[in-house]
């Protein structure tokens, strides 16, 4: 079974698990997100939307984590779960 | 003189870091500047044996890459101010996110203590965590306690004064970056140790300036005039 899905973590939905294969940030913001738990392999779920879709807020390494639509269009991984 | 030492923690927020310290130094806390500089950092001492442990508390953060002021308060702290010891706090039921700081720390500084905290709460959780497997690992002691029940202390302590005196040698591990960085480290390495000489490890310069870190660089030249005019 080849069900591997790859989306952007602002495209995701509420309860999606996304393990992370890439990040297509440099610098200062690439350097924060990495901190964050942000990394690759790492898995990271969708916990809740604002109503306009922005911020998102992510649960990652055990902790809850808001992202703008701007970080998170740019982080990218398999879908693992669907949370269904 | 000869017998006082300085100790830095250094931690993310939330790790118990001001409770041990508070544990540790009884209370006895007072807060100075360093080095000129603006920032306050609060310290306090520990008798242990003959030797009096200065204890300083760094603002807990999860990195040390200067991201925001506190990053670069306690990363210029452990780089350019050389306590005897580093003491990275951990939270035992969160050590995921915890080692990001602690691998970061093992790559500027070579004595460093691993001092695993709320081991009361892991042990709650049903978390096991092999203290001894990981000292093999990441080179250096790691030792877990409890600020809050005060256990773990006595090794704690001990340790910290088999580092001073030399009886522990930390060997913190090597990260080793994918070829296309080694190979740059390894041009760069030999031109930055000409310029700041043992004083810093000139791998994490080279690191740092391929990372193109400036507030690094600058941090780094007014070290270099400070040191170069005493
Ligand atoms: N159960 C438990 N709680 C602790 C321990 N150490 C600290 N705490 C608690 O963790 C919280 C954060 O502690 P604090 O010392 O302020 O952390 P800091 O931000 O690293 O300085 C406080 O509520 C402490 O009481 C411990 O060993 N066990
Ligand atoms: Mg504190």
């Amino acid at each position: 079974m080849d069900g591997s899905k790859v989306v952007k973590l602002a495209e995701a939905e509420k309860g999606n698990v996304i393990k992370i294969t890439s990040i297509q940030l440099d610098g200062v913001m690439r350097r924060r997100l990495l901190d964050l738990g942000f990394v690759a392999g790492a898995d990271v779920e969708v916990v809740r939307k604002s109503p306009l879709g922005d911020p998102i807020a992510y649960r990652v390494s055990q902790t809850t984590i808001a992202l703008r639509k701007e970080e998170s269009m740019k982080i990218e991984g398999e879908l693992m779960s669907n949370g269904k | 003189m000869g017998n006082e030492y300085r100790i830095a923690l250094a931690g993310n927020p939330n790790t118990g870091k001001t409770t041990l310290f508070n544990a540790l130094t009884g209370l006895r806390q007072h807060t100075g500047n360093w080095a000129g500089k603006t920032v306050t950092l609060a310290s306090g001492t520990v008798a242990y044996k003959d030797k009096t442990f200065h204890l300083i508390d760094l603002p807990g953060t999860y990195s040390l890459f200067s991201n925001s002021k506190d990053e670069e308060t306690a990363r210029n702290y452990i780089v350019f101010e050389q306590p005897d010891v580093t003491l990275v706090v951990l939270d035992a039921t969160s050590l995921e996110r915890n080692f990001n700081l602690a691998l970061q720390v093992l790559e500027m500084a070579k004595n460093v203590v691993i001092c695993i905290n709320l081991i009361d709460m892991a042990e709650e959780q049903g978390i096991h965590i092999n203290e001894k497997l990981l000292t093999r690992k990441l080179g250096v002691p790691v030792i877990k306690v409890s600020a809050r029940n005060k256990t773990g202390f006595p090794l704690l302590l001990d340790t910290l004064d088999r580092i001073v005196t030399g009886k522990i040698e930390c060997h913190p591990m090597t990260i080793t970056y994918s070829d296309e960085i080694e190979e740059q480290i390894k041009k760069m390495e030999p031109k930055v140790k000409a310029i700041i000489g043992d004083r810093l490890s000139s791998r994490w310069v080279a690191l740092r300036l391929l990372d193109g870190d400036e507030a690094l660089l600058d941090e780094l030249n007014k070290y270099l005039v400070r040191e170069g005019t005493s």
